[in-house]
């Protein structure tokens, strides 16, 4: 049986700031993220924005590019891909994502990046990349319905 | 972006009327709120009632204005919307800055101190 026409979606934007926010917008208000819960939806709109805007500022490097978003719904969870046509990522791997030291620091050294995948790799699970034909392809699973 | 401000003796209120905080606006969250607490209050309520989202643009921007005011002055949140308050928990700024469930309890906290 196919699958139903939609649990689906799929979008092509050009990758700059403003529309990455317009793309989110309309991500979140269709099938199959606009079925979910409020907190899933939150998660989702978050790692989204996080992935999108990191083509948008990397491998756009302040430019911009047509990125492709294709979303499914799958049991427990949402099946992700964003391809785009930028720079590939340094060293060919997707960055660790690990935060730097808080505890006790003084205001001063507080770090103000670096938590963009951090907060990717928290909430997706099957994180893949790959460099093929001049496309970055990112592929993810986000787990949802864990909390409400 | 916009931003409301509220004064007393010693608490700068800033009051987020925007229902994001993004990578789009970061960069003029952070001017604005340079601009804003140009003041000699000693502490400075961060109020995030209205905001929906945050991405981690907006945290660094969070970050930024903490720094900007320097160790002398004391920079605290209230009402933290569940996704907001998610990105805060993940990435530990939680345990950076103080979070207060309501504006008011920020007050009534800034009145007792």
């Amino acid at each position: 049986m196919p699958p139903r026409p939609d649990a689906a979606q799929q979008l092509v934007f050009t990758a700059d700031p403003s529309s990455v926010r317009a793309a989110l917008v309309r991500l979140l208000s269709e099938a199959p993220v606009h079925d979910l819960g409020e907190d899933d939806r939150g998660t989702v709109e978050l790692v989204l924005a996080e992935v999108l805007n990191n083509v948008a500022e990397h491998a756009y490097a302040g430019g911009s590019g047509p990125v492709e978003v294709g979303l499914s719904a799958i049991p427990n969870g949402l099946a992700c891909r964003i391809i785009d046509r930028g720079l590939a990522m340094p060293e060919g791997a997707l960055p660790e994502g690990r935060l730097s030291a808080t505890g006790t620091v003084p205001p001063d050294d507080l770090p103000e990046g670096g938590f963009g995948w951090h907060l990717i790799r928290s909430l997706t699970a099957d994180l893949c990349y790959a460099r093929k034909a001049g496309q970055n392809r990112l592929s993810f699973v986000i787990p949802l319905g864990g909390q409400t | 972006m916009q931003l409301t401000t509220q004064t007393r003796p010693k608490v700068l209120s800033v009051l987020v009327m925007e229902d994001r905080i993004d990578a789009a606006s970061a960069i003029q969250f952070k001017e604005r709120m340079r601009d804003l607490t140009g003041t000699a209050h000693p502490r400075v309520v961060l109020d995030l009632a209205r905001v929906k989202f945050l991405d981690s643009s907006g945290l660094g921007a969070i970050v930024a204005v903490r720094k900007l005011l320097g160790p002398d002055r004391v920079m605290e949140l209230s009402s933290l919307t569940p996704t907001v308050e998610k990105v805060f928990r993940l990435t530990r700024m939680d345990s950076i800055f103080t979070i207060h469930p309501s504006h008011e309890a920020a007050l009534a906290n800034a009145a007792a101190t």
